[in-house]
């Protein structure tokens, strides 16, 4: 192995090796249990930065697309301005209703940060860096997801305010609706790669043909499945334009309403560390992980391309929110039954076809037909019978 | 008896028998969800990750959802607090103390618990997966079927409702 080739894996590795080097120093019996530790700190540590980053980053993106200019007070071109919003959201009062439940109120912003972090575990940021790897990771990836439900429905209920309870039941139909589509989309990569392991999901795409790589996005049924797994998940993390549940011009931000504060805060961290997870989970699954996008550039560290995808995916949230219009509940509800739900079991189907055509031209032609003739008629088939026009206001005008 | 199955009989215990003991019903759901989760722990304590996996998605995650719903849409704010009667109460423990005793005694006398060391089945997704797809395979499209009916049939209830109400 040449020198340079040798300084490019420990690069690649430097934090394996860190976290190695450290734990030598104590003794045997202590030493899985600082090893977790560690590996805990470092993704709260990681995520919690790109958290404060992204907060600064969607207000200037969205303040660019409204031609205005967003935060530019606090540092230099507002640089500082999180680091301002962790003091202001820390130094402000607690206020709880006097009515509310008060235990609940309180556990209910824990439990969703709690579950929201939990996902992380999972995760492979890059080669050798996954906290646990197990045989059913993918599957624990959503049973943690499916808690987040349980801690809307814990602040919306116990806060005793009909807008909080509001937001909270819209929350939960949501949730629920695009969590089938979420699943099901995530299936078909369960069904090419034949485990539940988010490490040997990855391993199997970050081989080379050429210089191109084999992430599974870049198959009919692989595209059509990270088309509907980003739109789930952005109704599933209450993004815009599925942002009904906060709603803030009519339900003045829904099942947190009557949160201060640092719970306020709280819910906002994990709102957002829940997108970072379930983006994580998209890239893991359809982009490869930590693969790099050309056989060429494997020399760059893994965990740079992690955060790469992950940038990418958060810049395209933050456009899609500065772009689209909120939809209305039942617009929103007939897109995950109508639309999702048969299409995600479509793809099933194309991708079971796939796998039991030999490799060639025709499987490609075969499976974008079962993708695309499917979406446009169903498209059309819901558009039918419905009028588009300029909508007019009895108050406004 | 292991320091961390201990916790977890604790917490399990702890969130069941508050289920019961709680005056507000939403507590008792949120409580009993404790509990859920606490046998989920116990099943990944013992090596069966989709068991417990599958727990947690299924009952904490669909089954309180659920009770919770239904617990708010019928209830309003009065009557969420239960009424508390000591004949049930004496009357309920009397049934758990006959259960209990019922199910200890069959466990002691099993020959299963006669085994000191059972060996340690490694039951993974993979082999739960091909048992279902080769063994188990009638069984799983039979329930397949009715799972949908029911869906079905539920669809078919709720839209005959909205009929009737215009």
């Amino acid at each position: 192995m040449t020198h340079l080739a040798l300084m490019t894996q420990h690069l690649d590795q430097i934090f394996v090796l860190t976290s190695h080097w450290l734990l030598s120093y104590l003794p045997i019996a202590l030493q899985p249990l600082c090893s977790a530790i560690l590996s805990v700190a470092a993704i709260i540590i990681a995520f919690a930065t790109l958290f404060a980053l992204t907060t600064l980053l969607e207000r200037k993106g969205l303040g660019r697309m409204q031609n205005r200019y967003g935060p530019n007070r606090v540092g230099p071109c507002g640089l500082f301005q999180p680091l301002a919003d962790g003091v202001k959201s820390l130094t402000k009062e607690d206020i709880v209703p006097i009515r509310a439940d008060r235990a609940v109120h309180f556990m209910a912003p824990v439990l969703l940060v709690a579950a929201s972090f939990m996902g992380y575990a999972v995760l492979p940021i890059g080669r050798n860096m996954v906290m646990v790897d197990m045989n059913a990771g993918v599957l624990f990836f959503f049973a943690i997801g499916s808690l987040m439900e349980l801690a809307v429905f814990m602040a919306g209920w116990s806060s005793r305010s009909k807008y909080s309870l509001l937001g909270a039941m819209r929350a939960i139909a949501q949730m629920i609706s695009y969590e089938v589509p979420l699943v099901l989309a995530s299936v078909v990569v369960l069904m090419q790669a034949g485990s539940l392991s988010t490490v040997a999901i990855v391993n199997m795409q970050a081989t080379y043909s050429g210089i191109w790589p084999h992430w599974f996005v870049f198959t009919p049924w692989g595209f059509a499945g990270f088309a509907l797994f980003m739109i789930a998940a952005t109704a599933e993390s209450n993004r815009s334009p599925f942002d009904l549940p906060e709603g803030e011009s009519e339900i003045i931000a829904g099942y947190y309403t009557e949160y201060s504060g640092f719970k306020f805060a709280l819910f906002f961290l994990g709102e957002y560390i829940g997108m970072f997870a379930t983006s994580g989970m998209a890239i893991t699954l359809f982009l490869g992980g930590w693969s790099a996008p050309f056989s060429f550039l494997t020399w760059i560290p893994s965990y740079f391309w992690f955060f790469a995808k992950l940038l990418t995916i958060i810049s395209v949230f933050i456009w899609i929110r500065g772009t689209l219009p909120r939809l209305r509940m039942d617009q929103l509800m007939n897109l995950a039954w109508q639309f999702m739900l048969p299409m995600t079991l479509l793809n099933l189907l194309t991708t079971g076809i796939w796998h039991f055509m030999l490799p060639g031209f025709l499987r490609w032609i075969v499976c974008s037909t079962m993708v695309i003739v499917p979406c446009i008629l169903l498209g059309s088939g819901l558009k039918y019978k419905k009028k588009f026009q300029i909508r007019t206001y009895h108050f406004s005008q | 008896m292991t320091t961390s199955f201990m916790i977890l009989a604790v917490l399990t215990v702890a969130g069941t028998a508050a289920a019961m003991g709680l005056r507000n019903a939403v507590h008792c759901v949120l409580a009993l969800a404790l509990g859920f989760a606490g046998i989920a722990m116990l099943y990944l304590q013992l090596g069966a990750q989709f068991v417990g996996f599958t727990q947690i998605l299924v009952y904490v995650g669909a089954v309180a959802i659920l009770a919770v719903f239904a617990i708010m849409m019928t209830h309003n704010d009065k009557s969420m607090a239960l009424p508390d009667s000591h004949s049930a109460w004496v009357a309920g423990c009397i049934v758990a103390v006959a259960v209990f005793a019922v199910l200890a005694r069959a466990i002691v006398s099993s020959s299963a618990s006669a085994q000191t060391q059972p060996p340690q089945p490694a039951a993974t997704v993979q082999q739960i997966g091909n048992a279902l797809m080769h063994r188990f395979v009638m069984p799983l499209e039979i329930m397949g079927l009715l799972l949908t009916a029911a869906l079905i049939g539920a669809v078919v209830i709720a839209m005959d409702r909205r009929e009737e109400m215009k």
